[in-house]
């Protein structure tokens, strides 16, 4: 058996908790799935032998039904099914949402590399080097198509969709290398738009880090795009009527000038950059020019690091 | 179902008018109004395009044999996944079963001499042709690399390949569907023989009658979807783009509204053909006519109401995914119920294995497989590790291939000697069947265990410890492959020196064997009366219960 399982693998890696919860949902399944195939297939071979045809005048006995039979084998599959369906649900609600306390890292799908922006400022292209036993949450966009982002160690894929953030998360809870896939077609390169995650002992992915620090944070760098752009012109500290003030806003729900409330979270932030006109705020008025075309996306994740980090400060101030 | 026609003509196929030999030329065929030369044109070019897209899947095969790509750039294997899966999937599968043996069928088995609209139908077979040969441009051209999905903005901004000759194929080819569709329903609403009830009508009816259903409402929101696709392609209309203003999962949505009941417009028609082997071949009633009949219904009506499975880690909320996932395991009822109704029939039945109850047999596994699998991807927490893997590809091979294909393979040996008026060699029939069942399993199992490991589809290179399960499914596809060869040798040879069939070589009931093989032009001499139900073989009698 282990001589088999080396030369055809039947397992992926395991390297989260949720991994292995999956795990356990896949294997019933596969034990429902042969229960009812070895069901259908010895009947139909019971049925094939016994009910031969032995002489031309042989005659079927004719049943036109039995409405017992119908109602039992329709109440046990959907029994089965509703069972299922609670089991993969609770495992996939629990699991949608991020711990409190997760890394955020980011990452850009482009035509065909994985572009890794650590908020500490490192970057990385096909690697994701992250901590053993840390929940880490990934944001995630595209540049331009589709992509997907799938670790099958952690069980975990999500759409890289452009215009929009998805995001995903894992905790590792085991040292090693990982393959990362785009599951998403998305042109020419896409089986080659792979690449690895490498998950650290928390001291060598300090020194790792240490290591990458060339560049300033995503929010410092943020801070002189933020400058240069011009943004800080009229999105000062203290609100003088122009725009805005972005201290503290991010995460806050916020009133619209069509009435309707939308919490601003990296879409709605993102929209306000590309298209401003298209969110406009009741006491201000439309004046703010389109960045469109004008940052990458990765200067929009940069910008964000930053409009939170004031959120950040103010949040650690007042309390 | 036993009928007026009293005696049958007993003169051999030649020397009697038929709807083969009541014409001559090709003038005779390409301007013809009769439903079962309509089939037989569209026999011969979907077999066609069968082998256009089945050439893609050997090249396929071949590549993925070494993890670097044994034969051509990524470039040219992105190009041949896309047509494979195009052709196959608009112009194979969606039109094979209802277009032949619906087109074929329909009338004969209401007692109709032809279709409700019949220059319709014939409009139906040229806007088909029009749309192949647009997609056989896109081919010669150069091809296209979207795969089958189109998804924007990849097809609509970032690929360089014939995008708008191949949607512009499927855009005309959908029309076809649609004419079909309409045609079928009212044929079937109006022309039913006297005595013909609802519940006199074979299950291949009941199952014709729900995929026209599907495609009348489904087939108008690809066709509208493609549009708006090509509109931003062409003219930069933001509409999926989200650099022009779009949105690409609106695409995504609008694309499996239909895609999804399209699954069932490949699948239900098989359901209506295997509930017409099995119990001509068990000679035997179906096990729960009614129950099948309103299954078909409700897998139509509840196909539409599944799109958002495939959709589970694009970034829909949790409850959207919650709501797809309850409807996605409720679909699968009726079909499970189909199933269990199947095997029952074999109960006490007096069972031959002639080639066509083999392929039957061969399509309740196959499909129970398909089936059961799709509860792994119905599931929320599995799909979110099995999608976009080969997992989905074995899945829906296992519904189109080991069901629908089986069906159709199966519909045709069994209808043949109606067709055609000859038998073919049953031994080579019933070796091909099992060629086919074996080299299936063989080609598409290990692609579950691929999926499983986490290997992503449409990969023209893949890391290396995937080779020796691709190695395993190439082989397969080579017995696959010389499977589906065989019949189409012996079925081409049986037209001219096969045994003379006789109308009924089965034994079978139903009215498309009461008439001669082949069939007059009008189908049948003298109006049939229906006074039975269907399935009516003799056999001992026993009353209802339960």
């Amino acid at each position: 058996m282990a001589a088999l399982a080396a030369w055809i693998p039947l397992q992926p890696p395991t390297a989260s908790k949720i991994a292995g919860e999956v795990d356990e949902l896949y294997y019933f399944l596969t034990a429902v799935t042969l229960f009812f195939t070895a069901l259908i297939f010895g009947f139909i071979f019971y049925f094939m032998i016994k009910y031969r045809r032995r002489s031309e005048d042989q005659r079927a006995e004719q049943i036109h039904g039995n409405v017992l039979l119908e109602v039992v084998w329709t109440i046990i599959p959907t029994i089965i099914c509703a069972g299922i369906f609670i089991w993969a649900s609770y495992l996939y609600v629990r699991n949608a949402r991020p711990p409190a306390n997760s890394t955020e890292i980011f990452v850009i799908g482009k035509q065909w590399m994985w572009h890794i922006q650590h908020p500490e400022g490192p970057r990385e292209i096909d690697a994701l080097h992250i901590p053993v036993g840390q929940a880490v949450k990934l944001t995630m966009t595209s540049q331009d198509v589709i992509h997907g982002f799938f670790v099958p160690a952690f069980r975990m894929k999500k759409s890289v969709v452009p215009g929009m953030y998805n995001s995903i998360w894992f905790k590792p809870d085991k040292v090693g290398t990982f393959h990362l896939f785009c599951t998403e077609y998305c042109g020419a390169g896409h089986s080659k738009m792979i690449g690895w995650v490498y998950v650290m002992k928390p001291a060598d992915y300090a020194a790792w880090l240490a290591g990458q620090m060339r560049d300033q944070s995503m929010a410092q760098e943020g801070r002189l795009l933020f400058n240069r752009l011009g943004c800080a012109t009229c999105h000062v500290a203290n609100d003088t009527g122009t725009a805005p003030s972005l201290v503290g806003i991010y995460g806050k729900p916020e009133k619209l000038r069509d009435g309707s409330t939308r919490v601003v979270d990296e879409t709605l932030l993102r929209q306000a950059i590309i298209e401003p006109n298209s969110i406009l705020l009741p006491h201000y008025s439309p004046i703010m020019p389109t960045f469109k075309g004008q940052v990458t996306e990765e200067q929009i994740l940069q910008l964000m690091a930053y409009i939170k980090s004031l959120g950040a400060e103010e949040r650690t101030s007042t309390k | 179902m036993s009928t007026a026609v009293a005696e049958l003509p007993t003169a051999p196929s030649e020397s009697r008018v038929n709807y083969l030999n009541a014409s001559y030329g090709i003038k005779s065929w390409l301007l013809t109004t009769d439903h079962k030369r309509i089939a037989l044109l569209y026999l011969v070019s979907i077999t066609f395009m069968f082998v256009v897209g089945g050439v893609a899947a050997t090249l396929m095969r071949i590549q993925l044999i070494e993890p670097t790509g044994a034969i051509v750039e990524p470039e040219v294997y992105n190009k041949l996944f896309s047509i494979h899966g195009i052709v196959m999937v608009f112009f194979f599968l969606v039109p094979s079963i209802p277009a032949v043996m619906g087109n074929f069928l329909i009338p004969m088995m209401i007692g109709a001499r032809d279709v409700a609209f019949p220059k319709l139908n014939l409009l139906s077979w040229y806007l088909y042709i029009t749309g192949s040969l647009c997609m056989l441009y896109a081919i010669a051209a150069g091809g296209v690399d979207t795969g089958w999905t189109f998804y924007p903005p990849y097809s609509s901004t970032y690929s360089h390949t014939h995008v708008i000759a191949a949607v512009t194929g499927v855009f005309i080819a959908g029309f076809s569907s649609i004419l079909t569709g309409l045609n079928f329903i009212v044929t079937i609403h109006k022309m039913r023989a006297p005595g013909m009830t609802w519940f006199r009508m074979p299950l291949f009816l009941w199952s014709m009658y729900a995929t026209s259903v599907i495609f009348i409402l489904g087939t108008p929101v690809i066709a509208i979807t493609l549009f708006l696709m090509a509109l931003e392609r062409l003219f930069h209309v933001g509409i999926f783009d989200p650099a022009v203003g779009g949105d690409p999962l609106l695409f995504q949505h609008l694309f499996w509204f239909y895609s999804h009941p399209a699954v069932y417009i490949m699948i239900l028609p098989g359901m209506g053909v295997i509930s017409e082997l099995i119990p001509c071949f068990a000679r035997k009633k179906i096990f729960g006519y009614k129950i099948v009949a309103y299954s078909s219904m409700a897998i139509a009506v509840l196909s539409f109401l599944v799109w958002g499975h495939h959709m589970f880690v694009t970034g829909q909320s949790i409850y959207t995914g919650l709501i797809f996932s309850v409807l996605s395991f409720a679909v699968a009822i009726p079909s499970a119920i189909k199933v269990f109704n199947w095997t029952a029939t074999l109960y006490k039945g007096s069972i031959s294995y002639n080639a066509p109850m083999l392929y039957a047999l061969g399509f309740i596994g196959l499909f129970t497989m398909g089936g059961l699998t799709g509860l792994f991807l119905a599931s929320l927490a599995t799909d979110v590790h099995l999608n976009g893997t080969y997992f989905i590809v074995a899945h829906f091979h296992y519904i189109m291939v080991g069901g629908a294909v089986m069906a159709y393979l199966g519909g045709i040996h069994y209808w043949w000697p109606k067709i055609t008026g000859r038998l073919y060699p049953d031994a080579w029939a019933r070796f091909a069947a099992l060629i086919i069942f074996v080299g299936f399993n063989l080609t598409f199992f290990p692609q579950f265990m691929l999926g499983y490991l986490g290997m992503p589809r449409r990969y023209a290179v893949y890391p290396p410890e995937f080779q020796v399960l691709n190695v395993m499914s190439s082989a397969g596809a080579t017995i696959l492959g010389v499977g589906y060869v065989i019949p189409l040798i012996y079925l081409i040879w049986s037209i001219k020196y096969g045994p003379i069939a006789g109308p009924n070589p089965w034994g079978a009931t139903g009215l498309e064997w009461q008439t001669p093989s082949p069939p007059p032009t009008e189908n049948f001499e003298e109006m049939p009366v229906v006074t039975e139900e269907p399935y009516n073989y003799p056999g001992t009698e026993v009353p209802v219960r339960g």
